[in-house]
């Protein structure tokens, strides 16, 4: 069996490559080139915001340097309040501890209430996510709940444990939960059919389906709701702290108000802005360390 | 196949019809087939005559309306394991590395009757089958599609199922690489004699492969036009068949059947 059996009319010209040159480059090594780089990244992302900060404290310090201010300029901050800027973990007994313990305290309530809402939110969100029905007829409501503002939640709950602390969980559990129930809800309505199929040639039962392949599938979507997530539980509990007493961040403000310690307050005020930031890259870098495959 | 074998997989009037929001469409009507253990069988039909349709009732991943389908006379009414689907698109997990892609399939089926070391080689020697072992930690997302569609037939393979079905298991690919894979398929068919079942829309591919080729009209309400019977012995090579008479006879039989007698008509929707 030939090619030359195969009647062709016209005839084919095959014509064979010349030999290629081979041309060196001269490239610069890699190794300095990643050197080079190391001071210009340092001076793009660190410099910016360090200067920023410093034109800010200083059109702060002019405006409220004259006599009679309303409010104390940095400086003045910064003498008021050196004990608890430079020893975040002193503790002189009961009610008088640095502000390092009272963010700790804060989140410890915070890491309760957020981790039964993650747990729960999950759960719920991917028993939602699998039923049209319950989608349908429980999204509505969820988007009603999710609009009301976390202190609103606080007589209730109040009323009902009878207790600040957990009820203060309780009104951390019940603003995080719905962007996790509603993220993770939707990410498992997006599991693509082909790994519905997958699972199902498998024959997974449905635990296994849910962590082998719905977990997974959905944890972009998921931590996308965690993280909006920890980021109101940490603007509820600073909240609730201020009407339920204890030794909190939150309470610690309102303490510092009532005996008018504005320094205090604005000491307090920059612990929880940089630990509401470090919340967030947290669960970012979790969720990137979980999902690098997805 | 020149010696009749005795039915392994049985479509018995086999109709399909969808309906969505009150409107009907009938997809397939009255599929009859009869394929024999060990065989290669290939549908093939203009986009849109239920072919897919067709390989997902054979799967199970969807009921048939009417009639139904046999395999080893156990009515079939859901999917498992014994057939094993190669899809469109590889459907590998992006999270899990190739190993464990296949792994998930093995742990399952073979949960109770392997142990853990036998689990782990007979993962290896699937991925051996496809070439694929020297790539076993790497994502999905780090290997070239052709690569993604072997562990895709590693893993199908793997299930040690009754009957493979590939559905365009070679669509997305270039024609070089969907060349190799052909080859390497028509390799583990001849080693491992599975019966199997390509969902196809290229002419060649079809009567390379196949032992019989199905070839389904337009729908809607599609059915089997002809089958045709591609007698070529095996081992087949595809630079002496470019040339051979029966294959080219065939080809042009499966061309004038799709080109001819049922052209494709774009629907007037």
């Amino acid at each position: 069996m030939g090619l030359a059996q195969l009647k062709t009319d016209t005839a084919i010209e095959i014509i064979p490559a010349a030999a290629a040159t081979v041309h060196a480059l001269n490239r610069p090594s890699p190794k300095r080139e990643w050197l080079g780089k190391i001071p210009g990244a340092l001076a793009r992302n660190v410099l910016p915001p360090l200067l920023v900060i410093f034109v800010l404290l200083t059109i702060w310090q002019v405006a409220c340097s004259h006599p009679g201010a309303s409010l104390p300029p940095p400086t003045q901050v910064f003498t008021e309040a050196y004990d608890l800027i430079a020893y975040p973990f002193f503790n002189y007994g009961d009610q008088d501890i640095g502000l390092g313990w009272r963010v700790l305290v804060s989140l410890q309530r915070v890491a309760i209430g957020f981790g039964i809402a993650a747990i729960i939110g999950v759960l719920v969100g991917a028993v939602i996510g699998q039923s049209d029905w319950a989608m349908r007829g429980l999204d509505p409501v969820f988007q009603i709940l999710r609009t009301v503002p976390p202190l609103a939640w606080l007589p209730l709950s109040l009323a009902a444990f009878r207790d600040s602390s957990p009820s203060a969980i309780f009104v951390i559990f019940i603003t995080s939960v719905w962007p996790v129930i509603i993220n993770t809800a939707v990410g498992v309505r997006n599991i693509p059919q082909d790994y519905r199929n997958v699972a199902q040639v498998l024959r997974l039962n449905p635990l296994e389906f849910f962590y082998k392949i719905m977990v997974p599938s959905a944890a972009p979507y998921i931590f996308t709701g965690l993280r909006i997530g920890i980021g109101l539980s940490w603007l509820a509990i600073v909240a609730a702290e201020m009407l339920t007493g204890g030794v909190g961040i939150g309470f610690f403000i309102w303490d510092a108000w009532n005996s008018s310690r504005l320094s205090d307050i604005i000491v307090a005020l920059i612990y929880i802005g940089v630990t509401g930031f470090l919340l967030d890259k947290l669960v970012s870098a979790v969720g990137r360390i979980v999902t690098r495959g997805a | 196949m020149s010696t009749p074998m005795k039915t392994h997989l049985k479509l018995d009037h086999v109709d399909k019809t969808f309906e969505r929001g009150g409107v009907k469409s009938h997809v397939l009507r009255d599929i009859n087939l009869q394929i024999a253990e060990g065989e290669y069988v290939s549908m093939i039909g203009h986009s849109g005559c239920g072919k897919s349709t067709l390989l997902n009732l054979i799967a199970g991943l969807i009921p048939v309306t009417a009639g139904a389908v046999l395999l080893d006379n156990q009515e079939v009414n859901q999917p498992g394991p014994e057939r094993a689907v190669v899809f469109q698109n590889h459907s590998l997990l992006p999270w899990l590395t190739v190993y464990e892609n296949v792994n998930l399939a093995v742990s399952k089926v073979f949960s109770s009757t392997k142990t853990k070391a036998e689990r782990h080689d007979w993962v290896m020697r699937n991925l051996d089958l496809v070439q694929m072992a020297h790539a076993k930690d790497k994502r999905p997302s780090e290997i070239s599609g052709g690569m993604k569609q072997r562990v895709g037939i590693a893993r199908a393979l793997s299930m040690e199922p009754k009957v493979l079905l590939l559905d365009e298991p070679f669509g997305a690919l270039d024609a070089l690489t969907r060349a190799h894979l052909q080859d390497a398929v028509m390799e583990i068919h001849s080693r491992l004699g599975n019966t199997m079942i390509m969902i196809t829309h290229d002419v060649d591919e079809a009567v390379l492969l196949s032992d019989r080729i199905v070839m389904m009209t337009n729908g809607p309400a599609a059915t089997i036009g002809e089958v045709l019977r591609v007698p070529l012995k095996r081992p087949r090579r595809r630079l002496e068949l470019a040339s051979d008479a029966t294959y080219l006879k065939c080809r042009e039989a499966v061309l004038k059947f799709l080109y001819e007698r049922h052209r494709f008509v774009e629907a007037a929707e």
